[in-house]
């Protein structure tokens, strides 16, 4: 027992959503709903921090962990994986006692201290002096403790200079620096970090990672969140990889990672959702699928033209205007484009059913890469959103095998990769050689 | 070794954790003071012009025009010596309802006991509330009026004054949390509170068959106790007192429980 620093047990977080706003179909409607309001409110706001049994399943309930096992040895350096909202953030709020568990229960052994953010409670009209203090005391430390530090802290921020200025006039950089300092300079037995080495230059970054690795070979036990494979890689002894507030996958850093990467660009090229609960159902556009088409292919040929499908229900005959527009990103998450009816035709005007929308995207329009639909939106008179999905589809663009260029080492050559007409002209004679 | 998981029902207040973080509980009184008028031109000044200006005001609309009895004081130092205690409280309960939502940031970082939080303005108001007597004694010198023996008694009244504004700031703090109407209508409410109190008018106007039920209000008898205390025209309000530092002291566990049954949802309400 005496080895194990965090042992987890079983432990789920259920978080209400409860607060989406609601459309109405007419004035009268939102009249009468304005007036019955208070009431709805009331409900809504107190329903936020009351779970029955029968919750777990309702629609506005969203499980950030379940039923979630982990321990972590003493001295152990675990790098914490996976996408954004697998519950990483959760487990170390619920670690760090921000929190408390839905169900189950997490065991900690030894001082802990949380960095889930740089500069907690730095108040900009105080000097930085002032807010060494205040922020030491905030995460954890005793004015004693600082005083002793006091110096090492003001020496590994760099900005000794403007110890007795108001943080407001510190440049973004200098605030994250003395934030840092001070943090670093926080000795428990555990401490939990959540991705805060991805602020300051890329010179303060390796002074950062140097302090990590210092504080891990201090024999301190260190939960790591980051999106840094890099960082998780070299710094961490194990790493584990969260997936939907479930353990996934724990080991050795390498595998895990490359296991999570693999999966991070598998191609998902059918989607489908559930209807959700019906009651007091306000909604009056739901997406229920998307595919690409051809249908089950997972990979695009980079000449051939593909679509795109949008499967829809529309639960109401209101002929308002109805628009979709949706985001294409490559696997960098740069935006490639937007392509949207608002943009293409005149709004759609239909009653109520299911409907497909199909989009045919041009060939020889993206070059090889794994590209997803980042975000489904449903927009009514060209205005209001309806309906909203992110994360829709996945699917691999790959160029059939002619006419790769093969010198820029091997990396992608560009995001779009448009076929060109070219021409070439006879425009004069050779000039004659002067001299 | 610590235990997370899901707590239910009432919780005791904890006392060792609080002294683990005094530290802490330090600095955001100071930052509270420090910031508050950080980048006016008056600074401290404010904690002076906030009463005196209310005296002025009351001073002519309740005294000139409607004549509201003052025991026999000249009505200025009347209701300007009523004014300091209640300008504290009002101060303070409306920074404590406010003060969990503007550390929401805080709360859903770090861990630490949230108590602090809405406690800190309590006792940061402390400073303007020193700020605002030391006027008086000029206004008391201007109208040639002398402290009372009974001038030893303050110090229980601002006891029964900061656990009162502790107490109603711990209650609606993690209420405003969940339920925002909460920071308007304290507004409200200290609006009527103040008028409730015997800040413009004197608690003689009370029938006598009522004064021990009206002293349930704490600072019924914090107010008297300042008149009588400081410009010692009636006699201690022993009475009133004795009720309101128990409902003082009940207001103030009451809040303080609460509170703890309640900060455990902070971080995902907010």
């Amino acid at each position: 027992m005496t080895d194990i620093a965090i042992k987890v047990e079983d432990v789920s977080k259920l978080y209400r959503l409860g607060l989406q706003e609601q459309m109405h179909e007419s004035l009268g409607g939102a009249v009468v709903s304005f007036l019955r309001s208070p009431l709805r409110n009331f409900r809504r706001l107190r329903s936020l921090s009351t779970f029955t049994a029968d919750d777990s399943d309702a629609a506005d309930v969203i499980w950030a962990l379940r039923d979630l096992s982990l321990e972590v040895d003493q001295g152990e350096v675990l790098g914490i994986i996976g996408s954004n909202g697998a519950g990483k953030t959760t487990l170390l709020k619920i670690l760090a006692g921000i929190t408390e568990p839905s169900h189950g229960r997490a065991v900690v052994n030894g001082r802990i201290a949380s960095l889930l953010e740089v500069g907690t409670g730095f108040h900009s009209d105080l000097t930085g002096r002032e807010n060494v203090y205040l922020n030491g005391t905030i995460l954890g430390m005793t004015k004693r403790e600082i005083d002793a530090r006091f110096d090492e802290i003001v020496a590994f921020s760099g900005v000794e200079r403007f110890l007795d200025t108001p943080v407001k006039r510190y440049s973004s950089g200098m605030r994250v620096r003395l934030a840092f300092a001070v943090a670093a300079h926080l000795e428990p037995e555990i401490l939990l970090i959540d991705e805060v080495l991805s602020v300051g230059d890329a010179e303060f970054q390796r002074k950062c990672m140097g302090k990590m690795g210092e504080v891990a070979g201090a024999g301190r036990t260190v939960l790591f969140v980051s999106h840094s494979m890099n960082a998780v890689k070299t710094l961490c002894t194990r790493a584990c990889w969260l997936k939907a507030g479930r353990v996934q996958s724990v080991g050795v850093p390498l595998d895990v990672v490359a296991e999570y990467l693999e999966e991070a660009i598998r191609p998902e090229t059918t989607r489908e959702w559930k209807a959700e609960s019906t009651a007091d159902d306000d909604q009056m556009i739901r997406l229920t699928g998307t595919r690409v088409r051809p249908r089950g292919e997972q990979r695009i040929l980079m000449g051939e033209p593909y679509g795109l499908e949008f499967t829809f229900v529309k639960t109401t005959d209101l002929p308002f205007g109805l628009d979709l527009t949706f985001h294409l990103v490559d696997e960098m998450g740069t935006l490639v484009f937007v392509g949207s009816t608002v943009l293409d035709r005149e709004s759609w005007r239909v009653g109520e059913g299911t409907f497909t929308a199909t989009v045919e995207v041009p060939e020889n329009l993206m070059n090889e890469g794994v590209y997803s639909v980042a975000r489904v939106l449903f927009l009514k008179d060209k205005g209001s959103v309806l309906c909203e999905q992110r994360d829709v589809l996945r699917f691999e663009v790959v160029n059939p095998g002619e006419g790769r260029l093969g010198w820029i080492g091997g990396k992608k050559e560009g995001v779009v990769r448009p076929r060109f007409l070219w021409r070439l002209d006879h425009t004069g004679p050779t000039p004659l050689e002067a001299g | 070794m610590t235990v997370r998981e899901r707590r239910r029902g009432w919780r005791s207040l904890d006392l060792g954790e609080l002294v683990a973080y005094r530290d802490l509980f330090f600095f955001l009184v100071v930052r509270d003071v420090k910031v508050l008028y950080k980048q006016t031109v008056l600074g401290l000044g404010w904690a002076i012009l906030r009463p005196l200006f209310g005296m002025v005001v009351f001073s002519v609309v309740f005294g000139r025009l409607a004549k509201v009895p003052s025991d026999g004081l000249p009505y200025p130092l009347f209701s300007y010596t009523a004014l300091v205690p209640w300008t504290y409280f009002q101060t303070a309960i409306i920074a404590s309802t406010n003060s969990l939502i503007a550390g929401s940031q805080l709360i859903s970082k770090v861990y630490f006991p949230r108590i602090v939080v809405p406690m800190a303005p309590v006792v940061a108001g402390l400073l303007d509330f020193a700020i605002a007597m030391s006027v008086l004694a000029v206004l008391m010198f201007y109208y040639g009026v002398a402290p009372t023996a009974s001038f030893v008694f303050l110090p229980i009244l601002v006891l029964i004054m900061v656990l009162t504004a502790a107490g109603v700031g711990l209650w609606l703090s993690v209420l405003a949390i969940q339920y925002r109407d909460v920071r308007f209508a304290v507004q409200f409410v200290a609006q009527f509170l103040m008028y409730a109190a015997p800040v413009v008018w004197p608690a003689s106007l009370i029938p006598p068959e009522y004064r021990l039920a009206y002293g349930l209000y704490p600072m019924a008898g914090v107010i008297e106790g300042f008149r009588s205390a400081i410009l010692g025209e009636t006699a201690m309000p022993w009475d009133l007192l004795a009720v309101g530092s128990v409902s003082a002291l009940v207001v103030f566990l009451v809040g303080a429980l609460y509170f703890r049954r309640t900060e455990r949802i902070l971080a995902d309400v907010i």
